[in-house]
């Protein structure tokens, strides 16, 4: 065997992970720079570089309507679906009750179903009970498939909890609101928190639901897709930059800080 | 995430099990508005399709008209009309998965084992791989669109090295439409990997070379049965949403017409031709078709495993 070919075994998987990761970025990268497109009506050939995208962004007709308004979605649906899914957790983790694994499931199949059918029979419930279509509907449909993603982040996060904490509260004469309020509450907030960010990012990039009971009503997704037909704006393409720059930051933040905490505790002994 | 894609986050702490309650009012109040929030939204919606799938046409009414009836012809009609598009959906889906699989397993390994000792470097794999998901999904897919257009500098390579035949395309064939399923649920299939793999014990492959065991067969008989159950999780969460996915297959992204899957046929008959029975009928075999391997992976891995 020559010296190259054990070269290349040795760093094989190196050589081929690094490949896939700039795989998975193409498209990213493509996005990122064809924001900065000096284009005039469709942005599919490269006219040279500009801010103005960027600078003049609701030029464009109905990008940050469509914006405004999964902002709006997003944010209402994940204080409800957080709020249920939390109360669920809660419930699964702590409690023994009837029906406890019919419960299970049914929290376990809206993640198992696809998304058309999910759509299409909200679309089916709403045609028969004479719902109009429209901003609540898509509410009340981002809502329903965020709950499941609530209960299995916010659930693992009650099930690291240490009962002696609330005990000792309780020892203290502490009352039961008192206990969930200051010792429960902001021990479950990161779980609650990430549960929260997983809602907002489901629904901000969920089409396929929206699509069936969003009527007239336009979310950016929506806008993205009818647009495709005729070429889509620049601007949503900074739209859709600013939205992955925000959450890379996040994410990144979120796992550099965590790093630190576990050097902190490996310090600490 | 379900199917144990996040699992490895889920079990950083385990301290000793809670004094559970048995009974209380308290779990009513907990349960009783999500749970009923589902049976409305996601049960009822269910129950909605079923009806809907049975309906008749009103006599001399307009076009999406529809009354309660139990036509089972409507069933037999979809699979006559649609037949080649629910086959086409889940061959599609299949190869995706399958693909994803196979991009996804030495990518997971090096980030759950070759870069155990780097946790700086674990961390940004990761976020790479997730990355995908922070872009928008329909605008992801467009760039996938222009960069296998015919203007694309890879494409113009392609008939020059006269690989593709003059008058090919790239984009509008299964080949796309299989691509961007597999490019985008890559990261549903690369986590739950990734998550059995990081707890992978080497001690158990090296024990395999010790017994003489080539790598090739340690590989197949220590390594990948270990990482079954991420390989199962990601094979579910890729299938599930590439066999009801109409956004690559459609016309606008990287489909035609000849592409169209179940879910295309399912928009067009639900928000274009307003035929409501087809859609709810092709929706209900789509979701039966699906619970199948659903069940089973339920059965096997018990309820109280599941989120």
């Amino acid at each position: 065997m020559s010296s190259l070919t054990r070269w290349f075994g040795r760093y094989a998987l190196w050589i081929y992970s690094t490949i896939a990761f700039v795989f998975l970025l193409i498209p990213i990268v493509y996005t990122i720079v064809f924001s900065f497109n000096d284009s005039r009506r469709s942005n599919i050939v490269w006219r040279g570089f500009t801010l103005d995208n960027w600078t003049q962004v609701c030029q464009s007709q109905g990008v940050c309507e469509a914006f405004g308004n999964s902002l709006v979605v997003g944010v209402a649906a994940t204080l409800i679906a957080t709020t249920l899914g939390t109360m669920i957790a809660i419930a699964l983790v702590r409690f023994r009750f009837p029906l406890r694994k019919s419960t299970t499931l049914l929290l376990f199949l809206p993640m198992a179903t696809p998304e058309v059918v999910l759509g299409a029979g909200l679309a089916a419930e709403f045609l028969t009970a004479g719902v109009p279509k429209g901003m609540l509907t898509v509410i009340l449909a981002h809502t329903m498939f965020c709950i499941s993603f609530v209960v299995v982040t916010v659930r693992a996060r009650v099930a690291s909890l240490d009962p002696a904490l609330e005990e000792a509260g309780r020892d203290l004469y502490a009352s039961p609101t008192q206990v969930f309020m200051r010792i429960t509450f902001p021990l479950l907030l990161p779980g609650i928190i990430a549960a929260a960010l997983l809602s907002f990012a489901l629904s901000f990039d969920d089409f396929i639901i929206t699509n069936f009971n969003s009527g007239s009503f336009v979310t950016f997704p929506k806008y993205v897709y009818t647009a495709a037909a005729r070429g889509i704006p620049a601007e949503a393409n900074v739209i859709a930059s600013a939205v992955f720059v925000v959450a890379i930051v996040f994410v990144v933040a979120t796992q550099l800080s965590a790093a630190a905490k576990r050097k902190r505790l490996a310090r600490q002994g | 995430m379900a199917f144990g894609a996040f699992g490895a986050t889920a079990t950083a702490t385990t301290p000793a099990e809670p004094a559970i309650r048995r009974r209380s009012r308290v779990v009513l109040l907990l349960l009783l508005p999500g749970v009923l929030y589902l049976a409305l939204f996601f049960l009822a919606p269910l129950l909605s399709l079923v009806m809907t799938s049975f309906q008749a046409p009103v006599e001399f009414g307009d076009i999406g008209q529809y009354q309660a009836a139990f036509r089972w012809e409507n069933y037999t009609t979809v699979l006559d009309a649609y037949g080649p598009h629910i086959v086409r959906s889940f061959v599609f889906a299949a190869t995706a998965t399958v693909a994803a699989l196979l991009f996804s397993f030495p990518l997971a390994y090096f980030i759950g084992v070759k870069l155990r000792r780097f946790p700086l470097l674990q961390a940004l794999g990761l976020t790479l791989v997730i990355a995908p998901f922070f872009i928008s999904f329909l605008l992801r897919t467009l760039a996938w669109k222009q960069l296998l257009s015919d203007e694309s500098w890879f494409v113009s390579a392609l008939h020059g090295l006269q690989i593709l035949p003059p008058g090919e395309h790239v984009t509008g064939t299964a080949f796309s439409v299989i691509f961007g399923l597999t490019y985008n649920f890559i990261p549903f299939m690369t986590l739950p990997i990734y998550t059995s793999l990081e707890r992978l014990d080497l001690r158990y492959v090296e024990a395999g070379g010790d017994l003489y065991s080539s790598p090739a067969s340690t590989f197949f008989r220590v390594t990948v049965p270990l990482a079954a159950p991420g390989i199962i999780s990601g094979a579910l969460l890729t299938f599930i949403p590439a066999a009801g996915d109409y956004i690559n297959a459609s016309r606008d992204f990287l489909g035609s017409t000849d592409t169209a899957m179940i879910g295309n046929v399912i928009e067009a008959n639900f928000l274009v031709l307003q035929n409501y029975p087809a859609a709810a009928a092709l929706s209900l075999i789509l979701m039966v078709a699906i619970l199948i391997p659903v069940s089973v992976y339920v059965m096997r891995s018990g309820t109280d495993d599941l989120l």
